[in-house]
């Protein structure tokens, strides 16, 4: 019953909100749209309206894929210091991190989705009643720790923020528990993401030991970046207060991780050009073109071009600081890494062919519709969640059983036996 | 909320509000520019006949009443499709045979019969038709696919001068990397070494053709394009029988035709006498005099696949 009553005041707090709150739902409501009527075209017609071919067998939607694999892992730049270091101000921003790993883990999952050929069959793709090709195929290791990082992600703010409508403390053993099972579980969905490429040998490109690494330096440098984006707006329309010191703390990481990033870059591209091979052909089509066909080329360089504008940027403290330009460091990050890990990891991955053919691929519009629907999904999701959670952390939104000066003074009571016992403890052995 | 009594004001806000929504959601099925009315394709099969085919289990778990009533099933679906009567068979690997293939490279002039052979006899959809077999016209002198070409043309007399021709299909590995990435098992390695495809537990995820070194598998893009006059009526569940839009096909080295004893199509196509196709468990086969007493090698040997397919030179 209590539960109930948390759900529906939670959803009704989601659904009440201002004009410019509506107008941001009906956009979304747009583009979801837009996104689910094309998507029953693709269902009808096949995936022959993407821009994808037996040469080039993966496109836009698990480019998005990768990309936000890695912007659901960087909640656990939040959850370390806030559940395992308690620095405050992490803590207080921590359930936003991790709501944003519910989203992005979401949008995965449906950016699968929406590739597959016979989605009428994904039921197959379950221990039961379908078929689980585990642990030999890598895409069922992605399916186990794509759901398990979504479940930890929902059930250890939804345990919190239950127990705080309560008015009741939450287990603190238990969530240190399971912040550090989201660490490590974290750290998984991405390296378990570059195996599905990494596990090609017939793909050069993509069969590279470097690509685990390479993949949780972007993760940590794009999915910070995309989080400060989503404090910093959040705290401009009062959506949400962030403090000062999450956002620098942040920006730090951002900045360490693209300078990691573009180190590996470098490294790839010495091993991959110093001796060029017939393994290097991807990445010489990628960097300089082949055979007259060069589509990606101006991407990634323009890539690189933003993710170093971001770095010299990010380097210097006194830019670091001021919001504006931390605003845009973050947003050249964000790009450049969607360019890179995106389509400038997955689409040269298949060109040329491991028979040698020099075939280009380009998302079509109904490709690129349906990444929007996708995306408005995600925000929808996050938005949603926003709602809820501000009012309960805040206090307006309570269990209205709640007798709001018994909690209080249990709390105070509780607060003062543990200090007691702090003191006590001093007190038996004056050394320590 | 709306289970309060409201003000007429609120109920006119609450009404816009609810317009607004809707008109949004009414914008983007326009934009998406999907037909709102999509043509309503006959029904091809009965209600019934759909239902238990999406519950099909995958084929290695039905038992042999279960096979058989989805060969029928399928059957009564070509049937009503094509109006053909198509046979399914299910002829099991036979005992003490395991297949493997060679190709004399130094006989093979780039005709591409076994191209046509192979398309006539594996119903795959066509124009533009879904090939199993790629020719590469390749530079002599260099084993680099990149410099080769599969796009020589039709009309062009062919050897030509300076080139040899390499075909790649499926090479049917031993340790084929794409049963390994499947993820829901749809594909996988039969007792007589054949790579077969599950059509009915295919996902379309294309995790296989991924990876896959020698580009063997085929995706359908589309609903298959199969004119009823293309349709070869003699088919296997593993083998030949029309596919489906959104799943994955390959070379069964014609399993529909080697279990019973025959050549594949390809072998029979090619007029130089290049392909060279048996029982490798048979001391006595052409298939092994030819690996015991010719120089054989195989493609991309660096990847341990251990392919079942060799090429080798007089």
């Amino acid at each position: 019953m209590d539960l109930i009553r948390f759900v529906v005041d939670c959803l009704k707090t989601a659904l009440s909100g201002g004009r410019a709150y509506w107008i941001w739902i009906g956009t979304l409501l747009f583009f979801i749209s837009m996104g689910v009527f094309t998507y029953a075209n693709q269902t009808a017609n096949g995936l022959m309206v993407t821009g994808m071919s037996d040469q080039v067998s993966w496109g836009f939607y698990v480019s998005n894929f990768t990309f936000l694999v890695g912007v659901a892992a960087a909640a656990v730049m939040l959850v370390i210091p806030a559940y395992i270091f308690h620095n405050a101000e992490a803590k207080r921003v921590v359930l936003l991190g991790e709501g944003l790993a519910v989203a992005a883990s979401l949008m995965c999952m449906l950016f699968v989705a929406v590739d597959l050929g016979r989605p009428d069959r994904i039921w197959h793709l379950s221990p039961y009643p379908g078929m689980f090709n585990w642990p030999s195929s890598l895409l069922t290791w992605d399916v186990l720790v794509l759901n398990g990082y979504l479940a930890l992600n929902l059930l250890i703010p939804g345990y919190i923020l239950y127990h705080t409508y309560h008015g009741r403390e939450y287990n603190k053993n238990l969530v240190f528990a399971a912040a550090v099972l989201s660490m490590f579980w974290a750290i998984s969905i991405h390296t378990v993401t570059a195996f599905l490429f990494a596990s090609n040998s017939a793909r050069p490109f993509w069969s590279s030991a470097l690509v685990a690494p390479r993949f949780l330096a972007t993760a940590f440098c794009a999915g910070p970046a995309f989080i400060i984006m989503t404090f910093l707006i959040m705290h401009r329309i009062n959506a949400y207060k962030i403090g000062h010191k999450v956002i620098d703390m942040l920006a730090v990481i951002v900045a360490i991780a693209m300078q990691i990033n573009l180190i590996m870059l470098a490294a790839e591209l010495f091993v991959e050009f110093y001796a060029e091979g017939q393994h290097s052909a991807n990445a010489r089509y990628l960097f300089l073109g082949m055979g007259g066909k060069h589509s990606l080329v101006p991407w990634i360089w323009s890539a690189q071009a933003l993710n170093v504008g971001a770095v010299l940027i990010l380097m210097v403290e006194k830019f670091r600081k001021n919001y504006y330009l931390l605003f845009v460091a973050c947003a050249m990050a964000v790009v450049g890494i969607w360019i890179e890990k995106g389509m400038g990891f997955v689409i040269p991955g298949f060109i040329p062919t491991p028979l040698g053919e020099v075939f280009e691929y380009k998302p079509t519009l109904m490709e690129v519709k349906i990444s929007l629907g996708v995306l408005a999904i995600g925000a929808m999701v996050f938005t949603l969640m926003v709602k809820p959670l501000r009012a309960i952390q805040m206090g307006i939104l309570s269990n209205p059983a709640l007798d709001q000066r018994a909690a209080l003074e249990l709390a105070e009571a509780r607060e003062k036996a543990e200090m007691l016992a702090r003191i006590a403890s001093y007190e038996d052995n004056p050394e320590g | 909320m709306k289970f309060f009594r409201q003000s007429p004001d609120q109920k006119r806000r609450a009404a816009l509000k609810t317009l607004g929504l809707g008109a949004a959601v009414g914008a983007g099925a326009l934009a998406s520019s999907a037909n709102p009315l999509p043509s309503i394709e006959v029904p091809s099969a009965s209600f019934e006949d759909n239902w238990h085919e999406f519950f099909q289990q995958h084929y290695q778990r039905m038992s042999p009443e279960e096979i058989t009533e989805a060969l029928a099933r399928l059957e009564r679906k070509y049937k009503a499709k094509y109006d053909v009567d198509v046979h399914v068979g299910n002829a099991p690997p036979l005992e003490g045979v395991v297949f493997g293939y060679a190709l004399n490279v130094s006989k093979c002039q780039g005709y591409r019969e076994c191209v046509k052979g192979c398309t006539t006899e594996n119903n795959q959809t066509k124009d533009p038709d879904l090939e199993y077999i790629r020719v590469l016209e390749m530079e002599k002198g260099s084993m680099n696919l990149e410099h080769g070409d599969p796009y020589y043309g039709e009309e062009e007399p062919v050897p030509k001068p300076g080139k040899f021709y390499l075909p790649i299909q499926c090479h049917h590995c031993e340790n084929p990397p794409c049963v390994k990435a499947c993820p829901v098992k749809a594909t996988w390695k039969e007792p007589d070494g054949i790579v077969v495809v599950d059509y009915n537990w295919c996902i379309g995820c294309r995790m296989c053709a991924n990876a896959c070194p020698y580009w063997a598998r085929k995706f359908n893009w589309h609903e298959p394009k199969l004119p009823v006059e293309a349709i070869n009526p003699q088919t296997h569940y593993l083998g030949n029988r029309p596919r489906f839009r959104g799943v994955m096909e390959k070379c069964t080295f014609c399993i529909q035709r080697t279990r019973e004893g025959k050549m594949p199509a390809c072998q029979e196509a090619c007029p130089t006498g290049a392909r060279v196709f048996g029982n490798l468990l048979d001391p006595h086969s052409e298939i092994r005099f030819v690996l015991e007493n010719k120089n054989v090698f195989r493609l991309k040997e660096e990847l341990n696949t251990e392919p079942k397919f060799w090429y080798y030179s007089d």
